[in-house]
């Protein structure tokens, strides 16, 4: 049995001005041991998809259908008391900005001892020791001194470190790193990738990251999805979304990739326009206002959703282009450019 | 921190000294700029039958011709070592802290400001306890419940408790409560803590629920609002994605934080509080601080306006220096600054 | 001077609900009648509104209970030297006996004087100079020490230190044949006072005055013949444990907030035959919040408010609209005026037909409304209240909404004919003075006349604006918002102080305009007269000269609505206080 699957999840919020549709279908699997990357927009759905899974989301206003498969429960239907109890033990998150996501007013020791001790009745002590161990373990130097200090007075990247050993502290079998790295600066930012890499093959965990930047899960993830506009618009190892790339909105986020050997700021392709609303998503295609190759379509990209269609072996694709068209485009125009 | 609280200390002293200066210019030094003569101000203190011999007398007796900063150092020499005045039979010594003579009841200022300190110290006490209480639980409950019944209702109540003042709520109360229904004291009832606690109680129940009110209205806005905020913290889904128990994510990480500037406020209004509840213990009759001052005023008795002054300047001055050292205590990030 | 009345609520409420009530008349009641226990009989089962006017009110014998008293703020003092307050004077006789008392009786009855510590009234010789009085026997203190002439001696003399004692009035400094090297008892205590006070024995007292009154009965009843023990006396702080002559003493004095009076073991109801002495207790409680008095006096929780001035407009409101408790209010006379005071230092209204201009153009009707209407008080038509000895209705003045031909005559014969500009002060902090003010400025345009309105708080209105001459006249003040109450209520107990130029010192002043040598004259000429009534028509007299040299303009004669307590007994207006009698109230059980 897969370890998580997801069957068309949807998550909507009703507000005064329509319903915001933030996950509207989406499905996907993971093993353990393996790493998802989810990669997208702000707003394209990734988030809230990750505290979907994580249960975070009921109780609220929004509206939930679909599955949520981990270790053979379902979750959509739990009752929130028992997915609570598995939030931190069997499934944990490791968020970005680990300033404002930890509590300024407690240790970073408490804060772990505190995570370690709704899940496993021991005595503060025990805990505490346990504390120094996980923050040892993800590399915080003299952890025992470092066990007593406020959120504030640690380096950035030790506080990514510290929220990293926070979340580990009851042995997860589920982790899910949403934007782990991007309030760090680019050396911190490879330590802690390489941190998270070296945890989790130690722990066997299934690891979800999700972030903006292809370039963070090029190395990690097995597989990759992009969201956009609360959908999958393609899915595929990690091979075959750097290699064969079938979306032209993916083709613009491989564009948009920081290179050591290039400015930053300069984008080879850049993406026109802005992220959709998801209170009136666009007609059709919901990416086709800014796609560049909407016009080869016939007119479907703004009239027809295009369904997402495997194109080889796992590679999921939802596009109007035909298969072939999409290689044509990518091996004549867009793959040159980038490794021009 | 052992320097952070030094330097609270020396400035809450340099405060002190500072609203003294500021008080006794205010009524010593300002009225003989506007042209008031020594004998003018000896005038409110004679009789209505005094010759000029009398007002110069009593006038030379108040030490009135001497220069301000004569007199300023006179009473300052008095809160230190006290100070002597001539009552007629004899000679009365007004021991340290002499914070002054009435001229009008021919009292020592200080005895009198003790003998009233335990009212008002009652009345902020329970009354602080009540609005904290009845404030925090019904602005989290609203914040929780945002946009509920219990929400919309709680809000408006809290706007009409933020715009009544209490001797107009203070009054309704009693005419209603303690006049019409019987159940509670009337106005001018307060009997000592250490003669019959539960006699106490009862007669300070009306004036703390009013005085209550009004700061429980402030209080419940400024929770619910610190509340809201503090919920949306990223801290806070952080706790949530523990697995922690949604009220221990309320109690243990919501209240912390959204409390924190309300024990700021809560400090500084309890040390005004002290400083006297002016329109409550007047509405209620209550001889506390703060009818002893509004009695002072309407008397023009300057040595009792400026004791009451500064004792209220003191409890103030340590409600800030106790809310800056708690805050310290509350939240880690002040301690490093 | 006058006994100071509380007038944060004497500037509240007033109310004739129709009736009018006792009215005036000059009745003179002649000198007290022979001997104590002139208490009139109760006529039985007198109620409803003014019940308590003219009759005792619920009454009743029965002794017990205690009798809950209370004030909205504190007055000067307790000590019987050191007060000059009305409903002090009135409270005080509860625990001080002064040789002689006003009889406690409903209406003008209240203002014959009986005799108290003293067997009889003063008996007058050497052409009403000389003054005699006999102590009755076996007097004591709550001590039980008995009181002798020499403590009322020594009462007199200490509270002539008006340096220590500085709230009472100085009478008996004025009139006391007082040895020239006498200070004060504190200063002076070898120098022989025989020539002003001779207590031949322990019983007799005799007072010298340096020039004759034939009215010193009232002077032996002030509060400064209530006796004080030498051995007992310090100074100012007395106030702290005065020693009770009368039939209750202090129990609890926590200054500024509550007394509390018990039951004298010492004093002997046979020697004194006009104190019923009914409660067991008295309970007077200071500072009480003015609304919630009223209402705790509404409820029952409270029986009298002792400031005696009437209750406040909220209350006021309640009265009018609730019968049942319309019947348990009085609504009497005061001894007291409301007026404008035409300062005639500054040129033109140093010409009287400018003065008289003034008070022409007046709208007088406005001036009652601004004072809060009929319900307040009747347009005055002089400076002395009706109820006082002496009055008589003037006719001088038209009483309407003001007389602008008669004014724009006076101002042609004053040399003005196209008015002119002057000041008038007020009290700021008194909304029914600005109100005055406001009225004055209207009426006096039409007629030309140009006010600029200076309000000044209450607390320095006298002694450092309107009352010090040196101002007035350097910054041009015409007129002055002013008001008086009686001492007592005779012609010299109201007038004296306000009349008498010679009166007028540096600041501190009450008579802003009265600077007339006939005046002064006339009252010296008061002073002398023996005869009650001939002495009553000079005060009369004195009333009309200040009237016809407009040196004021009369606004209301003040109306005080009171209310009477729930289960009080023996409760009626006196005529010497207007307000409740304090010494014959008492509790039903």
């Amino acid at each position: 049995m897969t370890f998580l699957q997801l069957n068309d999840l949807k998550i909507h919020f009703p507000t005064d001005d329509g319903l915001v549709r933030s996950v509207d279908g989406l499905s996907f699997q993971l093993e353990r041991g393996k790493t998802l990357g989810i990669v997208g927009e702000s707003g394209s759905g990734k988030s809230v998809t990750s505290l979907g899974i994580l249960g975070l989301h009921k109780g609220g206003r929004a509206k939930i259908s679909g599955e949520i498969w981990l270790d053979g429960e379902e979750l959509v239907s739990a009752s929130p008391e028992h997915v609570r109890s598995l939030r931190g033990k069997k499934m944990a998150m490791i968020f970005q900005d680990p300033l404002s996501a930890m509590h300024p007013y407690y240790t970073v020791g408490d804060q772990i001892i505190e995570a370690y001790r709704i899940h496993n009745n021991v005595s503060k002590k025990v805990a505490k020791k346990h504390a120094i161990d996980m923050l040892g373990r993800v590399g915080i130097p003299q952890p025992d001194r470092r066990v007593d200090s406020y959120p504030h007075e640690f380096s950035g990247g030790m506080r990514q470190r510290a929220m990293i050993a926070m979340a580990l502290s009851c042995d997860p079998e589920l982790l899910i790193a949403d934007e782990p790295t991007t309030a760090l600066d680019v050396t911190v930012q490879a330590q802690i990738l390489d941190l998270m890499r070296d945890l989790q093959r130690d722990f066997n965990a299934a690891l979800i990251i999700i972030t903006h930047d292809l370039g963070v899960v090029a190395e990690l993830s097995d597989d990759i999805l992009v969201m956009y506009g609360g959908k999958c618009i393609e899915y595929g190892s990690a091979d075959d979304i750097f290699e064969r790339p079938e979306h032209p909105y993916t083709w613009g986020l491989l564009g948009s990739m920081p290179r050591l050997d290039r400015e930053v700021t300069e984008r080879l392709l850049p993406i026109k326009g802005s992220p959709p609303s998801l209170i009136n998503v666009p007609s059709g295609c919901a990416f086709h206002p800014r796609c560049a190759f909407e016009p080869r379509t016939g007119g479907k990209g703004s009239t027809l959703v295009p369904d997402l269609v495997e194109t080889e072996g796992g590679h999921l694709v939802r596009c109007h282009l035909s298969r072939e068209e999409r290689r044509d485009i990518w091996a004549t125009e867009i793959k040159p450019k980038l490794e021009s | 921190m052992v320097t952070y609280i030094i330097r609270r200390l020396i400035g809450a002293l340099a405060m002190l000294f500072v609203v003294s200066a500021v008080t006794f210019s205010i009524f010593f030094v300002v009225p003989r700029l506007a042209g008031v003569t020594p004998d003018d101000m000896a005038n409110r203190y004679v009789g209505r039958a005094a010759t000029a011999a009398n007002v110069q007398a009593t006038a030379q007796k108040l030490g009135l011709y001497d220069p301000v900063v004569v007199q300023y150092g006179r009473w300052v020499k008095g809160v230190f070592v006290g100070s002597e005045y001539d009552y007629g039979a004899g000679v009365e010594h007004c021991p340290a802290p002499c914070l002054g003579y009435s001229f009008v009841t021919k009292q020592p200022v200080w005895p009198d400001l003790v003998d009233r300190l335990p009212v008002t110290l009652s009345l902020a006490a329970g009354a602080s306890v009540i609005w904290l209480v009845i404030g925090v639980s019904v602005g989290v409950l609203s914040a929780l419940k945002r946009r509920s019944i219990f929400d919309r209702g709680a809000m408006i109540i809290a706007l009409a408790g933020v715009s009544l003042p209490p001797f107009f709520t203070g009054l309704v109360a009693l005419s209603l409560l303690s006049y019409g229904l019987g159940i509670t004291a009337p106005g001018g009832a307060y009997v000592p803590l250490s003669e019959n606690p539960a006699q106490w109680a009862y007669s300070l129940i009306l004036p703390w629920l009013t005085l209550a009110f009004l700061n429980a209205a402030a209080y419940a806005r400024l929770t619910r609002a610190g509340m809201l905020d503090t919920m949306g913290e990223d801290y806070i889904r952080t706790a949530r994605a523990k697995g922690l128990k949604e009220s221990k994510v309320i109690g243990k990480h919501g209240l912390r934080a959204a409390l924190t500037p309300i024990v700021t406020i809560f400090g500084l209004d309890v040390g005004i509080l002290v400083g006297g509840a002016i329109l409550t213990e007047n509405a209620f009759s209550l001889q506390g601080l703060g009818k002893y001052a509004t009695t002072a005023i309407a008397a023009n008795d300057l040595p009792k306006i400026m004791g009451f002054t500064m004792l209220a300047a003191f409890f103030i001055v340590v409600a800030n220096l106790i809310v800056d050292l708690l805050y310290a205590v509350v939240d880690p990030r002040v301690r490093l600054s | 001077m006058k006994k100071k009345a509380l007038v944060v609520s004497a500037a509240g409420a007033v109310l004739a609900l129709g009736l009018s009530a006792c009215g005036g008349g000059g009745t003179s009641t002649p000198a007290a009648t022979e001997g104590g226990g002139s208490t009139s009989a109760p006529s039985a089962g007198a109620a409803g509104f003014n019940a308590g006017l003219e009759n005792v009110t619920n009454p009743s014998d029965a002794k017990g209970g205690t009798l809950k008293m209370a004030v909205t703020e504190d007055w000067d003092s307790i000590d019987p030297g050191d007060t000059y307050y009305g409903m002090s004077w009135n409270l005080l006789r509860i625990y001080g006996r002064p040789l002689v008392t006003y009889n406690p009786a409903p209406g003008a009855k209240g203002r014959e004087l009986v005799p108290d510590l003293a067997e009889s009234l003063g008996v007058s010789s050497d052409e009403g100079k000389t003054w005699t009085y006999k102590l009755r026997a076996g007097l004591k203190y709550e001590d039980g020490s008995p009181i002798t002439s020499k403590d009322v001696k020594y009462a007199v003399l200490r509270q002539l230190d008006k340096e220590t004692f500085v709230n009472g009035p100085t009478y008996f400094n004025d009139w006391l044949d007082l040895p020239k090297d006498f200070k004060s008892v504190y200063k002076t205590p070898d120098v022989n006072t025989d020539s002003a006070i001779e207590t031949p024995d322990d019983q007799t007292i005799v007072f010298h005055l340096n020039k004759p009154y034939s009215g010193f009965d009232n002077f032996a009843a002030l509060p400064a013949t209530v006796p004080v023990p030498q051995a007992k006396d310090t100074g100012i702080k007395y106030r702290d444990h005065v020693m009770a002559s009368g039939p209750y003493m202090f129990e609890t004095v926590e200054q500024g907030s509550r007394y509390v009076l018990v039951r004298n073991p010492n004093w002997d109801p046979a020697t004194d035959p006009i104190r019923k002495a009914l409660p067991d207790k008295y309970e007077i409680s200071l500072g009480v919040e003015a609304n919630d008095l009223d209402n705790r006096i509404i409820a029952g929780d409270l029986h009298v408010d002792i400031a005696g001035t009437g209750v406040q407009p909220a209350a006021l409101g309640s009265i009018q609209a609730d019968p049942a408790l319309r019947e348990r209010a009085d609504n009497p006379v005061s001894a007291r005026t409301w007026y404008i005071s035409i300062l005639n230092d500054n040129p033109p209204l140093d010409n009287v037909e400018c003065r008289k201009a003034v008070i022409y153009a007046a709208d007088r009707v406005g001036l009652q409304n601004a004072y809060g209407g009929q319900l307040a008080g009747d347009i005055a038509t002089s400076l002395m209240p009706s109820g006082i000895g002496g009055w008589k209705k003037l006719d001088l003045y038209p009483t309407g909404s003001g007389d602008e031909a008669k004014a724009k005559e006076a101002l042609t014969a004053c040399g003005q004919p196209n008015g002119f500009e002057t000041t008038m002060t007020f009290r700021s902090d008194r909304p029914k003075e600005q109100a005055a003010a406001e009225s004055m400025q209207q009426a006096l345009a039409k007629v030309g006349i140009k006010l600029t309105l200076k309000g000044f708080p209450t607390s320095e209105y006298f002694t450092a604006y309107a009352g010090k001459p040196a101002y007035t006249k350097a910054n041009g003040i015409g007129l002055a918002t002013n008001g008086w109450g009686a001492d007592w209520n005779d012609g010299f107990g109201f007038l004296s102080q306000i009349v008498d130029s010679r009166t007028i010192r540096e600041a501190g002043n009450y008579n802003l305009s009265v600077k007339d040598p006939a005046i002064d004259a006339l009252v010296d000429k008061a002073f002398g007269t023996s005869e009650t009534a001939a002495r009553d028509a000079v005060w009369g007299e004195i009333d009309q000269k200040v009237m016809e040299g407009a040196y004021v303009l009369p606004a209301v004669y003040a109306k005080g609505l009171l209310l009477r307590g729930k289960g009080v007994t023996n409760q009626f207006v006196t005529g010497a206080f207007d307000m409740y009698d304090y010494l014959a109230l008492g509790v039903q059980q």
